[in-house]
């Protein structure tokens, strides 16, 4: 279980505004934020990696602390054993396709890079560089190299974003498998909410930095909706609510 | 060609190559700490490290000169400590040579290492990469064209060093006499020929490096 209840003060594009979380999110689950751009998601993330300090509280990881304000305890993210897949992806350029996925490894299993090639169906580029991969193949090949490290908490910053629509369909059961195999904890971001209901076991709805609302999808959006969540219409009611 | 010729060629490379070897080691952790961290007295810190580019080489020059005497403090230390005298000797050009070539090491590093995006770094923190394999493993493979440029120019700079060894240094054969001074001696013995030959030594490497560097630059992209 992850238990969050942090707070830091944020600059966001309508000025100063604070994330504040707290929150537990069970063992396996597959939590998805949402929210608008700025409203503090990404910054959750990195907090929880260990990315970046946030300014009073306190996160534990079953029973490990990882970071605690009042103990002066930051656990650096090299120890907090988190897959991070960034929305840049951030796979090292001069590393072939296999080589980031090996390097991520602690200890050398090539046996586990053969595994995650397979299931991703890289093994045709393992030894192509990032720059001569595709928006979808960055994106797979970013997923294996996050579970290489066989992660405790899988974290997903906008992973489908720059993708386009059929892309990002396809790209989702590759999501499902990443956190299926693992069977870990996933938190992933995500701006559409057919593809919230689609993945997602639980969601966090923040605003202004602010849990407004956190459940199961259907639950979450359908009290947003009033009532009125039909598939077609919410995401046109849902931005008008967080606008 | 004469042993005065090869032995002049030889110092200056060994000058040259000192220079850049030990401003590799130095400079690597200045530019880090340039393009990572923000601390109060950066912007002097910058300001000094650039002050060779704008600098007469003569002024450096001077006020080395004066803390190498063993009447200063600095001078003082040095001779006591490693029984080494600064002024008019190989050590003395070299420490001055370092000291005048830091813009031409560090400022390529530092655009080098700001060219990275930082969550390349991050990425593999969150691997569980230490800063020390980050920095072997990601920041310096994906930035050799900036090491290659920071090498190549320190060292072509290095040959070209005439002001501050003059200063510094004299014209001692075998000790400070680099290849730039001997011309200057050549030409005022109206020895024209093996100034020449000096010069045309110079000229060849210089251009070779420059060479080398637009190219690198040309096909920045290795990856």
């Amino acid at each position: 279980m992850l238990k969050i209840d942090i707070q830091h003060a944020m600059l966001t594009s309508e000025g100063k505004a604070t994330l504040e979380v707290c929150t537990e999110i069970e063992a396996h689950e597959l939590l998805c934020l949402f929210g608008h751009s700025g409203a503090g998601k990404t910054t959750l993330l990195r907090i929880l990696a260990g990315l970046t300090k946030a300014d009073k509280g306190r996160i534990v990881f079953n029973d490990d602390v990882w970071f605690d304000s009042a103990k002066k305890i930051n656990i650096p993210p090299q120890l907090r054993n988190v897959g991070f897949m960034f929305q840049d992806y951030a796979l090292f350029p001069n590393m072939s396709v296999e080589r980031n996925i090996r390097f991520a490894q602690k200890v050398k299993d090539q046996n586990h890079v053969e595994m995650l090639l397979e299931l991703f169906e890289l093994q045709s580029l393992r030894k192509q560089k990032p720059g001569q991969l595709s928006g979808g193949q960055k994106q797979r090949v970013a997923l294996a190299r996050a579970l290489a490290v066989k992660p405790n908490v899988l974290i997903l910053d906008e992973p489908l974003s720059a993708l386009d629509f059929e892309m990002r369909l396809a790209l989702q059961d590759e999501i499902r498998k990443a956190h299926n195999l693992l069977y870990t904890t996933t938190l992933m971001v995500s701006h559409d909410v057919n593809e919230v209901i689609s993945l997602a076991s639980s969601m966090l709805f923040i605003k202004n930095g602010q849990v407004i609302s956190q459940g199961k999808p259907e639950d979450v959006f359908d009290t947003c909706n009033s009532g009125v969540f039909r598939k077609g219409s919410q995401a046109s009611m849902l931005e008008r609510y967080i606008m | 060609m004469s042993q005065d010729f090869i032995q002049t060629l030889l110092l200056t490379g060994k000058l040259a190559t000192w220079t850049t070897a030990i401003l590799l080691v130095v400079g690597f952790p200045v530019a880090y700490l340039l393009a990572y961290k923000r601390f109060f007295l950066k912007p002097l810190v910058e300001a000094l490290i650039s002050m060779p580019l704008v600098l007469p080489p003569t002024v450096l020059g001077f006020y080395m000169l004066v803390a190498y005497s063993p009447q200063n403090a600095f001078g003082a230390f040095i001779q006591h400590a490693f029984n080494v005298r600064l002024a008019f000797s190989f050590e003395g050009v070299l420490l001055a040579s370092i000291i005048f070539s830091l813009p031409f090491m560090i400022q390529p590093l530092q655009n080098g290492l700001t060219s990275i995006s930082v969550s390349l770094q991050e990425a593999s923190y969150t691997l569980g990469k230490s800063k020390l394999q980050t920095f072997f493993h990601v920041l310096v493979p994906n930035m050799l064209p900036s090491i290659i440029t920071a090498i190549a120019m320190t060292f072509a700079h290095c040959i070209g060093e005439f002001g501050v060894v003059i200063m510094v240094g004299g014209n001692m054969p075998g000790e400070t006499r680099v290849a730039s001074i001997a011309i200057y001696d050549e030409v005022q013995s109206l020895n024209y020929e093996t100034a020449n030959q000096y010069s045309f030594v110079l000229f060849i490497v210089s251009m070779l490096i420059l060479t080398l560097i637009y190219s690198i630059n040309g096909k920045k992209k290795l990856f």
